[in-house]
């Protein structure tokens, strides 16, 4: 259903009068800090949410998040059990741990780091201090244009602060955000990341989304990938069926830099998952891999926008989508190539594979060029199975739901294989084995 | 009798292709069918091997007794019938001893006979990759991606000589090879030959039955059986063509009683 005009004043107006209470909490903040809430919830009043006459958003229905009632958590995020973050977590050099958006010491532990790398709640790091954040935190990911990413600064208290020095090279840094109703009411939580990676460093930062019940979450993360880094970034979102989960990644490259993010989409009711690069600097390589599962009546959109800013950069994106029942996904990816940005090498694949009749995907390959010796491709595809390969793997005596699952899961696995952290792409191999019918056979089979 | 097939017809998409085809096979006994193009000879291999594309119309195919067109592809595969692709898929993201496993795990099941784990399967793999000269390198690709044409024909073998058939079917396996893959093929086919294990040798040319020897040779013409005879009748349809039977009246299967 399209949200009436009533509706959406109703819905901003709700979040104006949240923003007013969070604000009178806030008192001991540092001035910037706080002009840049005011310009964000001022921006986010102006823009309202996002409208099916708004291109950016004209096939992602945001209403039941404008129609929804959320409510800023209460609770002490150490008070959950140690038990219900296990099932995601895994041996990491780091690892913290926020529920509904908020930091739990008590769940998080930070072992050995090279010297002076930071891993740390932003919370922590906001009211210890703040000058420290100062250089990057909000300079990349623009909310004049983007209401999910306005409120999020406007909201913007906890989240992860991992800053990598120059030359450092770290372990696996996993960040889990937890997320899930609190006595019947459904929590409201807007994380906000900062990584920075100093020049010539390297780190691999998980982000974990998961949770229970109904509830909606929209962070934000910004990369700082310096000089000739090298960071790996995940992010799984394998957030609770009911959930609401509007995301933004933000990576700023410079010189020489290697940024690589895999965005693995499972759960959510609604999911838009906005990965915007900058590449600011000479010789960049980087690489946005993607992956989302839609089943039911999921809705999963994914937002693309590479802009090589500089010359001699490369871009490589691959998204692949499974989508069943009445799922629904989208994919649009703009590659932006700036006036003078020479020798751009810019790849974008998106592909498609709809498991059932109903299952809808719509894919927009964009690319905007303004230099003249580039070299851009693209490419999408929407297709159901094989079935040629369907009856191959049938006549050697593998049954039809196994044969079926099996392509699907091949279909999957070139993107499940480039995940290089073990447990990450263990667990999403399970997931495949749980979720496709006669997964022991494909488990056996792969 | 292994295989029976009775008065088969079969469509597809409403053109009928095949018009009623008799035929018997005991076990241990090589049949070539020969025929000219869109003659119906792959037709009769694929819907035997149960593909869904062919609408059979009339007609029984009995399979050790069991009614076959009952049966699903899995299950006609897991009862002992296997064919060699003339086109074998490519599928990328599938590893071929992997899959491979699976299968045979899958047949072995039905069979009653336990699964078998991963260093016993690899065993028996290297046993059976020699009988086809296949590299090594090609058991951990995808499945025939990137194969050569060659490659992907041994695949096929390499396969039945795994899943050990009752009934293979080779649907034009020759096409497309050189004589040296053609030797080799038709090498690992003969040392499949067994008193309980019967080949239905589908084939343009009498080239592939100078390496594999058939029992009997069966001519289609139409979407049916003009002549049945022993080997030498290849020969003869080397020497004089297809275009000496064509527009003949069908005949049944001299070589051995139909129904009897």
């Amino acid at each position: 259903m399209p949200v009436t005009e009533t509706e959406t004043a109703a819905g901003v107006d709700r979040y104006l009068a949240e923003f007013e209470r969070f604000e009178r909490e806030r008192t001991a903040e540092p001035g910037g800090l706080r002009q840049m809430r005011r310009a964000a919830i001022e921006r986010f009043a102006a823009l309202g949410f996002p409208t099916l006459r708004q291109e950016e958003w004209r096939l992602t229905n945001v209403a039941p998040i404008v129609q929804g009632t959320f409510h800023r958590p209460e609770s002490d995020p150490d008070s959950v059990s140690p038990d219900l973050i296990a099932p995601y977590t895994f041996d990491a050099a780091a690892r913290l741990v926020f529920v509904n958006g908020r930091f739990s010491a008590r769940l998080s532990r930070v072992g050995e780091l090279p010297e002076g790398t930071i891993v740390a709640s932003l919370a922590e790091v906001l009211a210890r201090e703040p000058g420290r954040l100062e250089p990057w935190l909000g300079r990349f990911a623009k909310f004049d244009a983007h209401p999910f990413v306005a409120l999020n600064t406007a909201f913007l208290s906890d989240g992860a602060f991992v800053y990598v020095p120059r030359g450092a090279v770290t372990g696996p840094i996993q960040l889990l955000f937890l997320s899930s109703d609190e006595g019947g009411k459904p929590a409201l939580s807007f994380p906000r990341n900062l990584f920075v990676a100093g020049e010539n460093s390297q780190a691999t930062i998980i982000e974990t989304y998961a949770g229970s019940g109904p509830y909606f979450t929209s962070p934000v993360t910004e990369l700082v990938a310096g000089p000739a880094s090298r960071v790996d970034h995940y992010k799984v979102q394998r957030e609770s069926l009911e959930a609401f989960h509007m995301a933004t990644f933000q990576v700023q490259g410079e010189r020489a830099a290697a940024p690589s993010s895999h965005s693995i989409s499972i759960g959510g009711a609604l999911v838009r998952n906005d990965v915007n690069a900058v590449l600011d600097g000479e010789g960049i390589d980087c690489i946005l891999n993607g992956l989302y599962f839609g089943d039911g009546r999921q809705v999963v959109d994914n937002h693309m926008r590479v802009e090589h800013a500089k010359p001699h950069c490369a871009s490589h994106e691959l998204y692949k989508g499974v989508l069943d029942g009445k799922s629904r996904a989208v994919f649009n990816g703009l590659i932006h190539v700036h006036h003078g940005a020479q020798k751009t090498d810019a790849k974008q694949s998106n592909r498609n594979l709809l498991l059932s009749r109903d299952a809808i995907a719509n894919s927009n390959p964009q690319l905007e060029i303004y230099a003249d010796d580039v070299k851009c491709t693209h490419g999408s595809t929407v297709g159901q199975l094989d079935e040629d390969a369907v009856f191959y793997l049938r006549s050697r005596g593998i049954g039809a739901e196994a044969a079926r699952s099996l392509l699907t899961y091949a279909f999957a696995s070139d993107i499940v294989e480039r995940i290089k952290v073990e447990p990450v792409r263990r667990d999403l191999e399970e997931f495949l084995f749980a979720r496709l019918p006669m997964g022991e056979v494909v488990r056996q089979a792969v | 009798m292994l295989l029976e097939i009775k008065n088969l017809h079969a469509s597809v998409e409403g053109n009928e292709i095949l018009k009623g085809i008799d035929l018997s096979l005991r076990p241990g006994e090589v049949h070539a069918i020969m025929g000219p193009n869109g003659s119906g000879k792959s037709t009769l291999a694929r819907v035997l091997a149960g593909q869904e594309d062919y609408e059979v119309t009339a007609g029984q195919v009995l399979f050790n007794g069991q009614d076959l067109l009952e049966m699903e592809p899995e299950e006609r595969a897991r009862e002992g019938v296997f064919m060699a692709f003339q086109y074998p898929v490519e599928i990328p993201g599938v590893g071929n001893t992997y899959f491979l496993k699976a299968a045979l795990n899958a047949v072995r099941k039905h069979r009653g006979q336990p699964e078998m784990d991963a260093v016993e399967f690899l065993k028996l793999v290297r046993g059976k990759m020699k009988l086809v000269q296949m590299d090594e390198g090609l058991l951990n690709r995808p499945v025939n991606e990137g194969f050569s044409g060659g490659e992907k024909k041994r695949n096929e073998i390499f396969h039945m000589a795994v899943l050990e058939p009752l009934l293979g079917i080779l649907d034009e396996t020759d096409s497309g090879l050189d004589i040296d893959a053609l030797r080799i093929v038709a090498d690992g086919v003969n040392t499949l030959r067994a008193a309980d294990r019967s080949f239905l040798v589908i084939t343009h040319y009498q080239r592939l039955l100078d390496y594999i020897v058939p029992d009997f040779v069966h001519v289609l013409v139409d979407g049916r059986i003009v002549r049945s005879g022993g080997k030498e009748l290849a020969l003869e349809l080397e020497e004089k063509g297809y275009s000496w039977l064509e527009g003949m009246a069908p005949e049944r299967a001299a070589a051995q009683p139909v129904g009897a």
